[in-house]
């Protein structure tokens, strides 16, 4: 029996629920292919995710995470993604400072309108994690699952 | 020095300006002082002390005695009220009930560099100008201050008291040019790999002690997060690289835009992790994103995490290069 050897990234996108989750559906509406590698998580907005939901995500498996919400000045609480941009640029810089690789995370703005670049957006970034490998850096090895 | 402190403090105990006196006495050893209460002008004068092992910030201690009756009288060096404003602009100390004594400094001394320049056996210290006479069980040993100064005061950004009642001595200058970003920039400019071999070698050595957690004036909540039961790390040991970095980037995360970088938590640090590198990081990014801004220069200015501008920089930045 051949064994499937190819790596399958674990990708997990927290969408916002007001703009990227409908985009997310929209892109499901639209029949848009984007890989099932992707877990999307729908929070109250993107500013709902603080810096220890990205280390979780990343500690339980994940080998890139993306946050995704609506464009700045969208939000459907007006201000939140105005926060979520200034905190996941400090600890994205942060990531990148301890050498953690900083293609494995992403923030992109994603309105309910745009379900192609939702698609686009997904496929693109599970090719960038694919193509960077397993998630060595902050892997917790008690939580490895074979 | 320690001499005019207690005379003014003996003062200000007998006229009932202020009801005790938060300052230092000495610990097991000279070079380990304490922060300590002293309620009357005999124990002032058997305890107190003030030497140039005395580096320890004393602001947190204010959140609870603050709210004691009476006043509490402070002595606070230049790094120790940036902390002191912190706070009151986080509303944790009651101005009212603190009377502050500023005190200039021109560094304290990391016992680790004293005792790694040959004077072993600590029992007492002299200071003189740029130069510090270090009695020991076996003599003498005079040594150049600048060579044994703690980590934070060779990149000392401030000699000056921002707030105070009144201040013993003349007040100082901030210090523009102090290169404190120099090491950060250091790391910046490896490659990934390297920084990633890098941490990996400071980290690694974590205990997971929680003293810079515990000494840290920005990390005053009353249930931090690692205290929680249910998080699955509280108080223990780092069992895998995961943690250490988790605990060390989550602290730093917690008090970027409130830390004053008072270096107290790579002063406390007994694996010698130099954890003001990722402090100064977010403090470096914060400056160059969103623009200068000191924790603690004035009380009541806005942290730039809790406030934003409709052109911020987008998070990508980082792939593009970052603050470098």
């Amino acid at each position: 029996m051949q064994v499937n050897q190819e790596f399958k990234p674990k990708i997990v996108a927290f969408c916002c629920n007001w703009c990227s989750y409908a985009g997310a559906d929209l892109a499901g509406t639209n029949r848009s292919n984007y890989p099932a590698d992707v877990k999307i998580i729908r929070v109250p907005c993107s500013c709902r995710v603080n810096p220890l939901f990205i280390l979780r995500a990343f500690q339980r498996g994940a080998d890139g995470v993306i946050l995704c919400g609506c464009h700045p000045g969208d939000c459907h609480y007006t201000t939140g993604n105005y926060y979520a941009r200034r905190r996941m640029t400090l600890l994205f810089s942060m990531l990148d400072y301890l050498g953690i690789e900083k293609e494995r995370t992403r923030v992109e703005w994603v309105s309910a309108a745009e379900g192609a670049k939702f698609a686009a957006t997904m496929n693109e970034f599970v090719a960038t994690v694919k193509a960077l490998g397993e998630n060595k850096r902050l892997e917790d090895l008690r939580c490895k699952t074979q | 020095m320690q001499d005019t402190m207690k005379k003014r403090a003996s003062e200000l105990l007998a006229d009932g300006t202020i009801a005790r006196v938060l300052g230092w006495k000495n610990g097991e050893f000279v070079y380990d002082p304490t922060p300590a209460v002293f309620d009357s002008a005999e124990e002032l004068e058997e305890g107190f002390v003030y030497h140039d092992f005395c580096g320890n910030n004393l602001s947190k201690y204010l959140i609870k005695l603050s709210r004691l009756e009476g006043k509490t009288l402070v002595f606070l060096k230049p790094c120790d009220s940036y902390s002191f404003n912190q706070l009151l602009t986080e509303h944790r100390i009651i101005r009212e009930n603190v009377y502050i004594i500023g005190i200039p400094c021109d560094g304290k001394l990391d016992p680790d560099f004293v005792r790694a320049s040959g004077a072993e056996g600590i029992l007492g210290i002299t200071t003189d100008g740029d130069t510090i006479v270090v009695d020991t069980m076996y003599g003498n040993v005079t040594l150049q201050k600048n060579a044994c100064l703690l980590e934070r005061c060779r990149n000392c950004k401030s000699h000056q008291v921002m707030v105070y009642d009144e201040i013993l001595g003349e007040n100082g200058e901030i210090n523009e040019a102090c290169g404190r970003f120099d090491e950060v920039e250091k790391l910046e400019s490896m490659t990934s790999d390297e920084r990633y071999a890098f941490w990996r070698n400071e980290l690694s050595r974590c205990i997971r002690c929680n003293a810079c957690r515990n000494i840290c004036p920005a990390c005053s909540c009353e249930m931090c997060v690692f205290d929680n039961p249910a998080s699955g790390v509280s108080q223990k040991a780092a069992a895998d690289s995961f943690e250490e970095n988790m605990f060390h980037i989550i602290r730093a995360f917690h008090v970027a835009g409130r830390c004053t970088d008072c270096g107290e938590c790579s002063r406390v640090c007994p694996q010698h992790i130099p954890l003001h590198l990722l402090n100064r990081k977010f403090i470096k990014d914060i400056n160059t994103f969103y623009g200068e801004y000191q924790a603690g220069a004035e009380a009541g200015s806005r942290s730039p995490l809790v406030n934003f501008t409709q052109d911020d920089c987008e998070p990508n930045i980082v792939c593009k290069g970052g603050s470098k």
